[in-house]
């Protein structure tokens, strides 16, 4: 499997979760686990493009596919990716331990709807809990998102 | 000071860091570590008749499993936090139940294996021999005492407290009016998104345990692994890194990984953590909120107040290691923004078979809150009366401060609001709510509340301007999401006369800071927040001696600005912090960074050695704060809702939040955490139910079930602020931290009353349960 661009091996255990392999053999912490049964959205990572739960896909599911995870948007030299940018901005994130599967949501959404509707931002976004900002301040990085992307 | 960063909506610093995905997580600590589980109680309420860990440590890779009889704390109750006279049953859990389970999620066993899979399939195979006895559950039926948690707790009642001011009896009988109530608030959940862990490493070496804990007390977690241990304070280091949201909760101390971790590390020679999965979260992390309130209210024709009698039984769980705060809390919070001239509360603080209960963001207050303003509808219903009128006519005016409530604090002082102007937020509140829409099933709801933050007892703080100008600063309480980086950063800023970028802020490192206490009950910007104004103004007094020294003037005349210690008003006499930095030290060996201009040849001359008697080098200093009472904020919250009589579903039209929280540091800041706040209020009220069937059982431990509000269930927040600031410390400012959560219940309350027609006594609420209401009243 390809993650962030690189070739990795796929990983000998079975039953170890791409969310698992992905934080505890890649080294890639930025994805995080805050339920493991699919709901929080935290361990959203992109697989094709497409944002998915890693917690709820085996990391020999991944096999043959590229996943993209949040140190894969920009790298450390570069300037924060528009999504990134506008939760700093908006001050769409406070604890920040939901807020990769946020983004990830987030540039998954814009890939579909570039000017979303405040309706097509809810249900973008409606599948990440997050206990900090009651929402707000992340729909308006979404829209602020949004703007970025396009200039 | 001319640029002045208290106060400006600065971007948080936190945030580069943690968009990247480079936050540092507890879970996300590795180096080797082997990881463990608990095997947890699947009973209520039982007798444990035998352990067999033989097949368990027989499993593939595990590497040791712990009972009680391994642990030379086995037989050790854990501490009581908070010890209180009226605390007479004060009972905790030990780190490993032996004998009695008394929740369900009591850990029974601890494994220790190559792998968190290889602990649990081990854990499965540890086999505990259980006598199930009978399980009480709800504090009604705990306060009827038909069976007891703890053999030797009579009636199941932990503690018991009676406080009154004025004469209630008195005056209830000399009233015009009279009205019993009784209200009945349910448990609740923080649930963080990232539940706890604990990393932990012994370095024999250098006989130094540290330990990652996703703590809100990393200071007191280090003192207490200290005396369990034997060792020096200064062997042990305790850092809680990023912490994804806290809320309350994740101040107890101690839960058993919090020993287990770091005693199978100094075992083991080994590095070992501890990551909870959120199924166990559920029932091993401490709740809040259970209590049934039983209300008489004297009033007058006019709806004024005269007598208020309370009486409440707080469901404390299995044990009570946080004391009986939370019950303190709730009987001091009680009258709220309102004249109460006699006011009685006692309350019983009684043991079920549920989890453990500890302060969850609001802290006693959401409860207190809503029996209040609860009570004031009902007087309103009663007269005929605008629920706002009522309430104008009852509060406590502009004029009237401080304001004695006549009763106990969770400080121990007495309760004395500092500061305030509660009419001035009820009409901007209702103006800002604007016109009612229109259509059927709408409801206006409304709510005032008070809010004590700034607890002590004191916090601390270390500032140090480094030779490159850069300024460093750091503080014992963690962050667990309240940009405290960033607020510390512009506290000394201002105080130095130094750009926020240029200000690196550490805090919840014992190896950076080791004394304080912890980030809760809205204390931070209080406590933290002034000592580091305190530690930078040392600073900068001390960099004005120094500059005063090197330019021959009078330091009075000196100022802090743009970098520099500069004549005032006259920006080319002046000396870079940076080489003030450097004078702070004089050094015998140039070692780079300007110091050669410190060193014997080369330093100004000055009569007497380099460090005067009482200078102490380095420009640093180290500050503390210890507030003399709580800081009293308060707001008034608005809204309208709608609500479908078929569905019962809720549709928030509009929220309004009115907010006094005293002098805004950063209203970016503060705005987050009202927004965050009136979510995980709206998520209280009407959403997150913990279903605890009769035997105990959590019926609904998953997000699937325990339904925390997404994006969708929750609506734009409209916040508007007015500042009282507090006279009590020199920053003025009071706590923010759970102010949006306190009145929602109350006010949502209100508003589905009006909505709906039924009368709305309990929290939470759900569709189902305002089906019932309405099918139990037609």
């Amino acid at each position: 499997m390809k993650v962030n661009g690189v070739v990795y091996p796929t990983p000998a255990d079975p039953r170890r979760l791409l969310s698992d392999h992905l934080r505890h053999d890649l080294g890639l912490t930025g994805t995080h686990v805050g339920c493991e049964h699919g709901v929080c959205g935290c361990c959203t990572v992109l697989l094709d493009g497409a944002p998915v739960r890693s917690c709820l896909l085996l990391a020999v599911q991944a096999e043959g596919h590229e996943v993209t995870t949040i140190e894969g948007l920009a790298s450390d030299a570069a300037p924060l990716h528009p999504v990134q940018q506008a939760f700093h901005e908006c001050h769409g994130l406070q604890c920040g331990f939901c807020t990769p599967g946020f983004v990830l949501s987030v540039v998954g959404l814009l890939a579909q709807h570039p000017n979303p509707t405040p309706e097509q931002v809810d249900e973008g976004i409606a599948g990440n809990l997050c206990r900090c900002t009651g929402y707000a301040s992340i729909r308006r990085a979404v829209h602020r998102a949004a703007e970025l992307s396009q200039k | 000071m001319t640029t002045r960063w208290f106060g400006a909506r600065v971007q948080r610093v936190e945030d580069d860091r943690l968009l990247r995905g480079h936050g540092r997580f507890t879970d996300d600590i590795d180096d080797g570590a082997l990881e463990s589980c608990l095997v947890r109680s699947p009973y209520a309420h039982a007798r444990i008749r035998s352990i067999d860990v033989t097949a368990a440590r027989a499993m593939p890779g595990v590497i040791a499993v712990y009972t009680a009889a391994e642990l030379p704390f086995g037989q050790t109750d854990l501490p009581i936090l908070i010890p209180h006279p009226n605390l007479t049953h004060g009972r905790t859990q030990r780190c490993l139940a032996s004998e009695v389970v008394r929740y369900v999620g009591e850990a029974v066993a601890f494994v220790v294996a190559e792998s968190r899979c290889l602990a649990e399939d081990a854990a499965e195979m540890v086999e505990v021999d259980y006598e199930p006895l009978p399980v009480v559950i709800t504090p009604e039926s705990a306060a009827r005492a038909e069976h007891l948690v703890h053999d030797d707790v009579p009636g199941n009642v932990a503690a018991e407290m009676i406080q009154e001011a004025g004469s209630v009896e008195a005056a209830l009988a000399a009233s015009p009016r009279r009205k019993r109530l009784h209200f009945r608030f349910e448990r609740g959940a923080a649930c963080p998104m990232e539940a706890r862990a604990v990393w932990a490493r012994w370095s024999t070496s250098e006989r130094r345990l540290t330990v990652y804990d996703s703590t809100q007390s990393p200071t007191s977690i280090r003192g207490g692994l200290a005396v369990l241990f034997g060792l020096p304070e200064s062997s042990v280091e305790v850092i809680a890194p990023d912490v994804g949201g806290g809320f309350g909760p994740k101040i107890m101390l101690f839960y058993p990984d919090e020993l287990l971790v770091p005693f199978a590390a100094m075992q083991l020679g080994r590095p070992v953590k501890w990551t909870e999965d959120r199924q166990e979260h559920f029932t091993a992390v401490n709740q809040e909120r259970g209590q049934v309130h039983e209300v008489e209210v004297g009033f007058d024709d006019e709806g004024k107040l005269l007598a208020l009698d309370v009486d409440f039984v707080h469901d404390a769980g299995a044990y009570t290691p946080y004391g009986i705060i939370l019950p303190i809390i709730t009987a001091g919070q009680v009258p709220g923004p309102y004249r109460v001239p006699n006011y009685r509360v006692r309350f019983r603080d009684v043991y079920t078979n549920a989890t453990p209960t500890s302060p969850y963001r609001g802290a006693g207050r959401p409860h207190a809150c809503f029996v209040m303003e609860r009570t004031l509808d009902r007087i309103a219903a009663e007269l005929a009366l605008d629920r706002a009128e009522v309430r104008r006519r009852n509060l406590i005016q502009p004029d009237q401060f401080p304001y004695e409530v006549g009763v106990a604090w969770q400080d121990g002082n007495a309760v004395v609001y500092d500061s305030g102007n509660y009419p001035v937020l009820l009409e901007k509140a209702l103006a800002n709510l604007g016109p009612r829409p229109g259509g059927d099933h709408v409801g206006m709801g409304l709510g005032m509340y008070v809010e004590g933050t700034g607890v002590g007892p004191y916090e601390g703080a270390h500032v140090q301007v480094l030779v490159s100008g850069k300024v460093v600063a750091a503080t014992g309480i963690p962050s667990q999401g309240q940009a405290h980086a960033t607020v510390w950063a512009q506290i000394v800023a201002d105080e130095l006369g130094v750009d926020v970028a240029d200000v690196e802020v550490t805090g919840g490192d014992t190896r950076r800071f080791p004394w304080g206490v912890g980030t809760f009950a809205s204390r931070g910007a209080v406590t933290a927040g002034n000592a580091m104004a305190v530690a930078a103004g040392m600073v900068a007094e001390k960099a004005r001696q120094i500059a005063a020294d090197h330019l021959e003037v009078d330091p009075a005349d000196l100022e802090l600005v743009g970098g520099k210690v500069q004549v005032k008003g006259s920006p080319d006499r002046g000396i870079a912090l940076a080489a003030v930095a450097v004078l702070a030290n004089p050094v015998r060996y140039a070692f780079g960074g300007g110091t050669e201009a410190a060193t014997q040849f080369t330093a100004r001359p000055r009569p007497g050695p380099p460090l005067h008697e009482g200078e102490q080098p380095g420009l640093e200093a180290t500050g503390y704060y210890s507030p003399p009472a709580s800081t009293w904020a308060a707001g008034c919250h608005t809204c309208y809702v709608r609500v479908d009589p078929q569905t019962f579903r809720l549709e928030i039209l509009k929220y309004v939040v009115v907010h006094d929280c005293g002098r805004v540091i950063n209203p970016l800041v503060v705005e987050g955490q009202i927004e965050g706040g009136v979510a995980q209020g709206i998520g209280g009220a009407f959403y997150e139910r913990l279903h605890y069937d009769s035997e105990g059982q959590l019926r609904n431990a998953s997000f699937m079930e325990f339904l925390m509000p997404y994006a969708t269930e929750i609506p734009a927040i409209e916040i508007d602020h007015i500042e009282t600031p507090s006279p009590l410390n020199p920053l003025g400012v009071k706590g923010a931290g759970e102010a949006g959560v306190i009145p929602v219940g109350a006010v949502l309350a209100s508003a589905i009353e009006e909505a709906l027609g039924v009368p709305i006594t309990e929290m939470p609420l759900s569709p189902l349960k305002l089906f019932e209401l309405v099918k139990t009243r037609s």
